[in-house]
């Protein structure tokens, strides 16, 4: 009989098709380990603890770095004389009253950005590639020109923020600089990494 | 027992069981190659030859290399320093690094002013412009290893970029580290990408590479196809067998590229500070950025478009968007050049006076991109980046008003 030469064609294209999407899932399926493994590890995670820092040496005008989640956390006590001049910027500057609210707490959400008036606590990562900007607190040098009130420059991209983090405008950097999460344990203890505890 | 490549002995056994006969004379005896090559047809085996340089010293170094954030650095001191001939195999690997590029990115070039990717070249000139993706990507991987603070500032900006596409942009980032800031996982990650997976996929997408040339046969200064014009024999009148004469000719080529590499990993290993960067003699350092930061030199035309474009509407994304987009859109090209004409020797003044403004703009973003910014420099390199993209825009308009010269039937002699 030719029934034996015979080919089903249907039903040969059925089973193609049909073998190609079953194994298609299963290549989905495999994919996924492969994938998830690139994420953080438990050890990674585990990591990112809170940190305290001592601020009770800290002079007016002077910053300290303290490390956190592998990134470097600036703690700075500002004069009368920068924090008077914080306001006077607002023009220059694209979220002069920190509006979006991913930079910071609510509760850093003033004119200073920080809880305290005098103490900045800000990642010290430039928002455009992630950076560390240089402290620039000299007023109207050579490089940064007449304008500028002290801040920070960031050398990688030349993006400029004030001596709150905020951003100015037209600059690579899109957003203000961030303001972690922090609470006072005292006048002079920093815990940075979590809420205040009325918050 | 006579087999169909008239082979006997040895070989013929061989040749009854593997195309090794055929696969010679396909690919090197009885390749035809036009034989008026000049001297820009050297670049494309010296990258072949730049390739065997970097996987067999790259295998040297991975003998000696340990890719951990806490033994990185020391372990390149400990080559540099302690391994016998260490520092050489190290010098031919970064110096390889940058000597990859310029062949490259010379080959690329003629490949532009001689129309090498239009019709029936196309699939030619993709399989390039992936394995030039490879090699930046390989390049960038590669230059995390020593863990410098080049090293670290560096992956840390790139890797930055892929947060700047909204919605998935920060967790992506996160997942290509592999933590929340570069580190150990990063460092490990990129060694394995950068010894294992990224050489594979560059070897194979070389043979596709080769291989689709042979299949079409090579372009030339003239921009005529040999294959038009060919003789009683059936082999083309203009063609020469690839070996004995290219062979011979391209190790001329070899011998005066290795004089030039030689001196670069002799006397200036580290190219004033283009090959090697002076930050990077620091260890990594995650809480202090180095005050200049620029990529090493074959990255800053791309880096000096990236930081042209400003951010508005709250992202940066466009600047990363314009990067990118100057890499994709070589691959349109061979669709974007609708001229007829392949050769810059036969096209009329406008091609000539784009490509000379199109090179300029490029090797001044290259020089732009390792500088510090000022708004000066960024006026400059946004006038740049726009030549760049305006070449590419005008080339499909360009068959309209110019006025290209007859092409010759046959190849010319110099």
């Amino acid at each position: 009989m030719s029934t034996v030469d015979a080919v089903d064609l249907g039903r040969r294209r059925f089973l193609t098709a049909t073998a190609t999407v079953v194994g298609g899932v299963g290549v989905a399926f495999v994919a996924v380990p492969f994938l998830k493994s690139w994420s953080p590890s438990e050890r990674a995670q585990a990591a990112g603890a809170p940190v305290e820092a001592d601020i009770s040496k800290l002079e007016e005008g002077a910053m300290m770095t303290v490390e956190w989640r592998g990134k470097p956390v600036w703690l700075l006590k500002r004069t009368k004389k920068m924090l008077e001049d914080l306001s006077t910027l607002n023009g220059e500057l694209s979220d002069p009253n920190s509006e979006v609210a991913s930079q910071q707490p609510p509760y850093a959400q003033n004119a200073y950005r920080s809880i305290n008036r005098e103490t900045l606590v800000l990642v010290g990562i430039c928002t455009h590639l992630g950076c560390a900007p240089t402290f620039r607190p000299d007023v109207a040098p050579a490089d940064l020109g007449p304008q500028w009130k002290g801040g920070f420059f960031c050398p990688c991209h030349g993006s400029r923020f004030d001596l709150a983090g905020r951003v100015y405008k037209n600059v690579p950097a899109p957003t203000n600089m961030v303001v972690p999460s922090y609470r006072y344990l005292s006048e002079s203890r920093v815990l940075i990494g979590v809420d205040p505890e009325t918050a | 027992m006579a087999n169909t490549q008239g082979t006997t002995g040895l070989l013929g056994w061989i040749d009854e069981r593997f195309p090794l006969t055929k696969m010679m004379r396909e690919h090197l005896t009885e390749y035809y190659a036009p034989k008026n090559f000049n001297f820009w047809y050297f670049f494309g085996s010296l990258a072949l030859l730049v390739l065997v340089n970097q996987i067999l010293t790259g295998i040297w170094l991975t003998m000696s290399y340990k890719p951990s954030a806490a033994d990185a650095f020391g372990s390149v001191e400990y080559i540099m320093r302690d391994v016998d001939w260490g520092w050489l195999i190290r010098y031919m690997h970064s110096t390889g690094a940058s000597a990859f590029f310029i062949v490259v990115y010379l080959h690329m070039f003629r490949a532009l002013i001689y129309g090498s990717y239009k019709k029936p070249r196309e699939l030619i000139w993709i399989f390039g412009v992936v394995i030039f993706l490879c090699l930046m990507a390989e390049a960038f991987m590669g230059y995390l290893l020593p863990w410098g603070q080049m090293s670290y500032w560096g992956a840390q900006v790139i890797i930055n970029l892929f947060s700047a596409i909204p919605g998935i942009g920060p967790d992506l980032s996160v997942w290509i580290r592999g933590d929340y800031v570069v580190s150990d996982a990063t460092l490990n990650r990129f060694f394995s990408l950068h010894v294992i997976a990224v050489p594979l996929v560059l070897v194979g997408l070389v043979v596709a590479h080769i291989i689709a040339l042979h299949e079409v046969g090579s372009n030339n200064p003239d921009g005529v196809e040999i294959k038009k014009v060919k003789g009683p024999d059936g082999k083309p009148l203009d063609g020469i067998p690839f070996h004995p004469y290219y062979t011979v000719k391209d190790l001329v080529g070899v011998v005066v590229f290795l004089i030039f590499f030689s001196v670069v990993i002799f006397f200036m290993p580290e190219m004033g500070g283009y090959f090697l960067e002076h930050p990077n003699f620091d260890p990594a350092d995650p809480m202090k950025t180095p005050a200049h930061i620029a990529p090493v030199w074959y990255f800053t035309p791309f880096y000096a478009m990236l930081r042209a474009v400003p951010s508005f509407a709250g992202t940066q994304i466009w600047g990363v968007i314009v990067m990118f987009a100057a890499i994709l859109v070589l691959f349109f090209l061979p669709w974007l050049d609708r001229s007829p004409v392949k050769s810059i020797r036969y096209r009329g003044f406008l091609f000539k006076a784009g490509m000379v403004l199109f090179v300029v703009s490029f090797l001044i973003l290259g020089y732009l991109g390792a500088l510090p910014p000022d708004p000066l420099r960024t006026a400059l390199a946004q006038t740049c980046t726009f030549i760049y993209f305006a070449f590419f825009a005008a080339l499909p308009f360009l068959p309209m008003i110019e006025k290209t010269k007859p092409v010759p039937e046959r190849v010319t002699e110099q």
